[in-house]
């Protein structure tokens, strides 16, 4: 088994004396797509910052591995207009990119028509495109994705996701993405992560929507909608998870993993 | 032929503005505006300080402006109060604290309206070297880390997920301002020193379409004003400090709605 990309171990956050994490643990491996949902509140941004080193938990350890390439998408990047620059010069900030490649990620995420425009007039859809360029021209051996389509329209969001499954298939990399919209980006994941201040379930889509844990969080209708979504996009990946029982060779959640909450 | 004083002054001046544009860009884009001026509130109590201990004044106030930024961020991170309560209660709490200390030395002369809007008839060589050296110093330490700070400006998780150290990044920004806010007392006063940085600032984003050409103009504005500035005081002898502000200030003036006409014209083309 090679080594994971990023792990976190039995990671515990608190704040104020309550559990923002509670034993939280997760592997990401190479060719992973690993989507963390759960309610408002249920620490999945605090799950990234730990994943990401910005935060040290409590308790638990974070490992990444060593010289690991990452591309980050922020959730949402404030323009502000005050300060004047161009999308070409925002992409190629603090880095050394070669001409090919920089014109490759550029029509790879189709945003030659705004490079020469000031950031702060771009649409929201454009922004989250120009976002992911950047990550991209790092080569990243791992994409981590902190709810990149939050502030789109449906249409934005499809378009979004779409992008990101080509990007998947297209290159070698993983991808951690924290995400509300799992109807939507059930064709590109491979796997999903619900959280809840610990892990409530973990598995492929259609596993975890007929999780007990899962249903209680979201209802019975979340979960119907996505049962009974047709996975076909999921042939195309090399290993594809069915059920949470006859689980990964990386189960992150160490048999907690079903673990009930409430 | 121009007085000596006259030429210390010029050079003097021209060296705060070649400074304090692109710090000043950074102080409009980060919003820091309320900082510098708290910052240069406590800058009395370093003057205070120095004049009690015998210190050097300049050095006094970067010790004390140090102090001052490192006790805010530090309180900042606690986030128990909003910044602005903060700087509203460090700021008066270390002007009130300079004036009590001040009082202790009253038995030197003492020139307080000097401190509060500058002197800048009276810079000595001593002076024009701090502000060199100090200058010299700040803009290294900007040109050196300038993508980074850049980079943290549009999005700090960003920058800090591509390796920026924002803390000490976001430290050496606050530490540089110390320097510059001392370094300035002498030229334009502790109530004027964050107009210095922030007009000319203002006044040049409107045209330019980049970082660094934002710095660039608003260092030419800058030393447009404190030219203007300084010689219109020699001639009409008005105060040194706010007739550079003022100066300053019609430069935003005149320029910003030219600005809007000029982008105008430019779509209609």
């Amino acid at each position: 088994m090679s080594e994971p990309y990023l792990s976190a171990q039995n990671v515990t956050v608190t704040r104020d004396g309550r559990h923002i994490l509670q034993d939280v643990s997760v592997n990401v491996m190479e060719r992973d797509f690993i989507t963390i949902i759960g309610p408002n509140g249920a620490g999945k941004s605090m799950l990234l910052k730990c994943l990401m080193g910005f935060y040290t938990p409590d308790q638990g350890s974070v490992q990444m591995r060593k010289n690991l390439r990452i591309g980050y998408v922020p959730q949402r990047l404030v323009a502000d207009d005050t300060l004047p620059i161009s999308v070409r010069r925002f992409l190629t900030l603090r880095k050394k990119v070669s001409q090919t490649e920089f014109d490759r990620v550029v029509v790879e995420t189709s945003i030659g028509s705004s490079l020469d425009q000031p950031l702060s007039v771009l649409s929201g859809g454009e922004f989250q495109r120009v976002l992911l360029a950047r990550a991209l021209l790092a080569e990243p051996e791992l994409l981590v994705l902190d709810e990149p389509a939050q502030n789109l329209d449906v249409t934005g969001q499809l378009a979004f996701y779409k992008l990101l499954d080509k990007v998947y298939r297209e290159r070698n990399l993983s991808v951690l993405m924290v995400s509300h919209d799992l109807h939507l980006v059930m064709a590109s994941t491979r796997n999903v992560l619900c959280l809840a201040g610990e892990v409530c379930c973990y598995g492929a889509p259609q596993s975890v929507a007929r999780n007990p844990a899962f249903i209680t969080l979201f209802g019975e209708d979340m979960a119907s909608m996505m049962a009974s979504y047709d996975h076909h996009a999921h042939g195309q990946h090399p290993h594809a998870h069915t059920s949470c029982e006859h689980d990964h060779d990386h189960d992150p959640t160490s048999g907690e993993g079903v673990a009930h909450v409430g | 032929m121009l007085d000596d004083f006259l030429v210390m002054a010029l050079i003097a001046g021209a060296g705060i503005a070649l400074i304090a544009a692109p710090l000043g860009c950074f102080v409009v884009w980060r919003r820091m505006a309320y900082f510098g001026d708290s910052l240069a509130h406590s800058a009395l109590l370093g003057i205070a300080l120095g004049l009690l201990t015998g210190m050097n004044g300049n050095l006094g106030t970067v010790i004390v402006c140090a102090i001052f930024a490192i006790i805010l961020l530090t309180l900042q991170e606690m986030r128990i109060l909003a910044t602005d309560t903060l700087l509203g209660i460090l700021a008066h709490a270390a002007l009130s604290i300079g004036m009590v200390v001040l009082s202790f030395v009253s038995n030197q002369p003492f020139d307080l309206h000097a401190y509060l809007f500058g002197d800048i008839l009276t810079v000595t060589q001593e002076d024009v070297l701090w502000i060199y050296g100090g200058g010299a110093l700040v803009l290294l330490l900007l040109l050196a880390n300038w993508a980074s700070l850049v980079l943290m400006t549009l999005h700090e998780d960003l920058a800090q997920a591509e390796g920026v150290k924002t803390f000490w990044i976001n430290l050496l920004l606050v530490l540089i301002m110390t320097v510059v806010v001392a370094v300035s007392i002498r030229i334009v006063g502790i109530l004027l020193i964050t107009s210095l940085l922030v007009i000319p600032a203002a006044t040049s984003r409107q045209w330019v379409r980049s970082p660094e050409n934002m710095a660039v103009l608003a260092a030419v504005f800058g030393l447009l004003a404190v030219f203007g500035g300084i010689m219109a005081s020699y001639h009409w002898d008005t105060p040194a400090g706010p007739s550079i502000v003022t100066t300053a200030t019609a430069l935003f003036v005149i320029l910003f709605p030219l600005a809007s006409i000029a982008r105008k014209k430019r779509q209609f083309a």
